[in-house]
């Protein structure tokens, strides 16, 4: 196997990188949250001064300190980043203690008293939809938050025409990113009248937003740095925007450094979640396995605030058949307030809720038509050229849905296998069962949003490169990508490269780093600012290499003339282009190609390209436990072009054991809104014990939607783990279940 | 100074003397916040997670869980002792770098200190012992695989 290389690695092997909690300013003060124990109330009073008069606290912030606003959200500002009218959940926080060090400030925030009348809570989605329900926000009318449909075909004439018709509700659950470190906030404030942010959040642009609005100052005002993050999955975007932007207030309300660091209970407590869904699912075939018609209604609970619900459940809608070709859709979804704990960005973003339904559905149906599962979804799935049930055409990419389905079932050996399935058979206590899921993922943010960013290439004149992309490092080895793209683009070894530690005030705000674009997106400006780049050079060295600037081409740290022998090193090329005044320097943008959506029909190009992926698990159930053992997992994914093989493979991995994770043991409970499980030994990610053993299988076709010809791996790889482990529980024991987290009973393996 | 009676621990291969002010405290922010070795991570404070592991007289400890005092006398090892005084990287450490074993990061330290101080104990694992060597330390990044897939490459370098 090829040896991985990372930007960062010696750095955080050695425990020298510097996450926001190991930084520390001379004089630094010590912040911590103060959350109010209700779920829904009328906030009647704050009192802070016992807080304030113990000794080495210097002031409690609440809503009252704010110079700018207090409302925020991507989308809705319907959040406070201090509670000031209601509580709404659990997590809301209505002060921030800040005291010359940190268990001062802990200490404090337990003086800090809220009066507060309690408003009966909401928390079944369903009973917020009543027309007599209590409002969660009185000034939006009703709990809803968001709805997206899809019509196409007609339904009735779908289901009329279909010799099977098959119906199942299913439910999934409140999920927690669990990113190894909770969130983290520095804020400085500089002579030269700058607040400067280092913090543990995924976006340092929609941070320096929500910061800039709080403290009433301009964008320029606020400067985001770049700072290595402890994983982030969706998760450090609001929730670790905030915890900035408060940090932020307190360094800029008292002039001096201030860092918060949040312990686990409080960010399990405070932070937003994945979305836990109701989906009701009626499929319609004919007896020789064309799914005819699909009538799909989503529920999915928004919790307390929006945040990204609108955009999460549009995901939803759009892919809601999974990759097969419906005639006859009618999708209606609906995001709802209610009192628990919010939801919003998590790896997946919609989509691993609905391809647990869609990708047990055509099992079931599968079995009713009486033919193999796997030969229903060839007949059904998409193909080059076919519409998808929002009617995009898709020819402007390698279609590789049945590339990745065949790459798996031959790898895994899955016909012989499927024979061996136990289906609770009575004899011996281990349960064998094997499974698989697919899916396709429209690639990048989509209709979601805004879709460019920006790279800036500046050489220096001893011929080393700095590199700087407005999308962000999260840990999932960006950095890297973007110097492995450049290195390659302009025929130079990676070690001349170095990236430059970002910095919103040095680079465009190029979005955010989800919706696994940032290979896609990232490596596009970089492929850009390259072009653009090598056309400037060219033009300089092109009269030594004795022909014309488009001939110049870069191989080797040497530029190349045409056909002549003529070369010069790539060193003395950026001397020559110093001596002739003119700037190795280039930037380069990308812009997502057009895409295009009709809200009313649910109709339209959602996407400008697709990703494919199929993956199996073979596990065994243990009938006297209850225990699932995962044996062996395999994943076959298109990604367009590797960039990194290490890395691609560790995000494949990681992404296989957080689906696992959903399956199985992963699980926010809450009691009346309030979490009980607010630490991780009670909320269960995957320990090394149990994983399986996993190997990632890629396929490459390049994709012309893209610069760099790579597509996005992080979601896809983690977004049908569920139901192909569901899959495989069924054939271990015999029975589906439409449930997540999958909870086999003791005793009987079901 | 007379009133500060001394403690003596080893860390990193140097003794360091603890004042006696700092006896009751919480080992992993004495490391962090008085002697700034803040390669030793807080995941979860309780134990639950290893990120805070470091190695005690050989072997894995969770530094959330102890006091000061309870080291005393030990040589401790934190990931910043983990490397060559010239800045060479253990083989172990080079190993987790080109098995793709890092992603975020923040679990490494932990990682690397547990394979290490199991490594000591036992040079020849198998898959299935490295799983449970490994099973106090949670990573949400990786998977795990190619962690193990490390652990297995540097195990060479602890045949005596
Ligand atoms: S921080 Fe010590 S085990 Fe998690
Ligand atoms: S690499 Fe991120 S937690 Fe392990």
């Amino acid at each position: 196997m090829e040896k991985t290389w990372r930007n960062d690695a010696y750095a955080k092997v050695t425990g020298q990188a510097l996450y926001t909690n190991d930084l520390a300013f001379p004089d630094m003060l010590h912040a911590v949250p103060v959350y109010a124990d209700y779920v829904h109330a009328i906030i009647d009073q704050i009192h802070i001064q016992d807080a304030e008069d113990l000794d080495g606290v210097v002031k409690v912030i609440t809503s009252q300190d704010i110079p700018g606003s207090n409302r925020h959200g991507q989308i809705e500002k319907d959040y406070r980043i201090f509670a000031d009218d209601k509580i709404r959940y659990w997590g809301d926080v209505v002060a921030l203690v800040v005291a010359r060090d940190r268990k001062t400030a802990i200490e404090a925030a337990e003086l800090v008293k809220v009066e507060a009348t309690p408003l009966p809570s909401i928390h079944d989605p369903e009973a917020a939809l009543k027309p007599d329900a209590i409002l969660i926000h009185e000034e939006h009318g009703s709990n809803i938050i968001n709805t997206h449909r899809i019509r196409r075909g007609d339904i009735e004439k779908g289901f009329d025409a279909s010799d099977i018709i098959i119906e199942h509700k299913f439910q999934t659950q409140f999920v927690e990113h669990a990113y190894l470190e909770p969130e983290a906030a520095l804020a400085v404030p500089r002579a030269d009248g700058v607040i400067e942010i280092h913090g543990s959040m995924q976006h340092p642009f929609s941070t320096r937003r929500f910061t800039a609005a709080l403290l009433g100052m301009r964008l320029s005002d606020v400067e985001v740095v770049g700072t290595p993050m402890g994983g982030g999955f969706g998760g450090k975007d609001d929730t670790a925007a905030v915890v900035c932007a408060r940090t932020a207030l307190a360094a800029k309300l008292l002039g001096k450094p201030v860092k918060v660091n949040y312990d686990r209970e409080w960010s399990i407590r405070e932070s937003y979640k994945r979305h836990p869904y109701r989906v009701t699912y009626k499929m319609g075939l004919s007896s020789d396995g064309l799914i005819k018609a699909v009538r799909c209604e989503i529920i999915a609970d928004g919790g307390a605030y929006c945040s990204t619900t609108p955009w999460v459940t549009w995901r939803s809608t759009v892919q809601c058949c999974g990759p097969y070709q419906v005639d006859h859709v009618h999708c209606d979804t609906v995001g709802v307030y209610t009192n628990n704990v919010f939801t919003g960005a998590m790896r997946g973003f919609g989509s691993p809720q609905m391809n647990f339904v869609v990708e047990q559905m055509v099992e079931l149906a599968a079995e009713k038509v009486g033919m193999s599962a796997v030969e229903l979804r060839r007949k059904n799935m998409v193909q080059q050229g076919s519409a998808t049930i929002t009617g995009q055409v898709l020819d402007n990419h390698t279609v590789s849905m049945g590339e990745v389905l065949n790459a798996v079932i031959e790898d895994i050996d899955y016909d012989e296998k499927l024979k061996q399935c136990s289906f609770g058979k009575p004899e011996g206590d281990e349960l064998y069962g094997i499974g698989l899921a697919m899916s396709y993922r429209g690639m990048s943010l989509g209709a979601e949003g805004a879709d460019f960013c920006a790279a800036i290439i500046n050489a220096q004149f001893d011929g080393s490169i700095l590199l700087e992309v407005g999308i962000h490092e999260n840990g999932q080895g960006a950095e890297s990508a973007f110097i492995l793209a450049l290195a390659a683009e302009l025929g130079v070894n990676r070690e001349r490269i170095r990236y430059r530690q970002s910095s919103t005030s040095s680079i465009p705000d190029s979005g955010t780093t989800v919706a696994s674009r940032g290979t896609l997106m990232g490596t596009g400006a970089v492929v850009r600012a390259a072009d653009e780049f090598k056309k400037k050079m060219s033009q300089v060295v092109a009269p030594s290499l004795k022909c014309n600037p488009e001939e110049v081409h870069f191989k080797d740290d040497r530029l190349h003339g045409g056909q002549s022998d003529h070369s010069i090193s790539f060193d003395r090329a950026i001397r020559v282009m110093y001596l002739n005044r003119k700037f190795p320097f280039a930037f380069g943008e990308f812009q997502g190609p057009s895409v295009t959506w009709d809200e009313k029909q649910g109709r339209g190009k959602p996407y400008f390209t697709w990703v494919y992926g199929c993956q199996a698990i073979e596990l065994t159930v243990n009938k006297q436990t209850g225990r699932v053992k995962l044996l062996n997992a395999i994943a076959a994914h298109d990604v367009g072009r590797v960039v990194n093989p290490g890395m691609l493979n560790g995000q494949i991995y990681g992404g296989i054991a957080m689906g696992s994770g959903y399956a199985l043991s992963e699980e926010v409970q809450l009691d009346a809104g309030k979490i009980t499980n607010l630490n991780l030994n009670n909320y269960r990610i995957l320990r090394s014990t149990d994983v399986p053993e996993m190997k990632a299988i890629v396929i490459e076709n390049r994709d012309p939607n893209s610069p760099f010809g790579a597509k996005g791996i992080g979601e896809p790889t983690n977004e049908i783990m569920a139901p192909a482990i569901a899959n495989a529980v069924y054939r271990a024991t015999g029975k589906r279940f439409f449930n997540l987290p999958i909870k086999i009973d003791a005793q009987n393996g079901s | 100074m007379g009133a500060d009676k001394k403690m003596i621990i080893q860390i990193n291969r140097n003794d360091i003397a603890i004042p006696e002010r700092s006896t009751g405290m919480n080992l992993l922010t004495f490391l962090r916040e008085e002697l700034r070795l803040t390669g030793v991570k807080i995941g979860c404070g309780k134990g639950f997670c290893g990120s805070c592991t470091i190695l005690v007289d050989h072997k894995p400890a969770k530094a959330c869980q102890k006091t000061v005092v309870d080291i005393a006398g030990s040589s401790v090892l934190t990931i910043e002792g983990m490397a060559n005084p010239d800045g060479t990287l253990h083989p172990l450490q080079q190993a987790f770098i080109d098995a793709g074993a890092i992603q975020c990061g923040y679990c490494t330290p932990g990682m690397v200190l547990t394979a290490h101080g199991y490594l000591m104990r036992n040079p020849n694992p198998t898959r299935e012992q490295i799983k449970r060597a490994m099973a106090p330390n949670l990573c949400r990044c990786t998977g795990y695989q190619q962690i193990f897939e490390a652990i297995e490459t540097a195990a060479e370098h602890y045949h005596l």
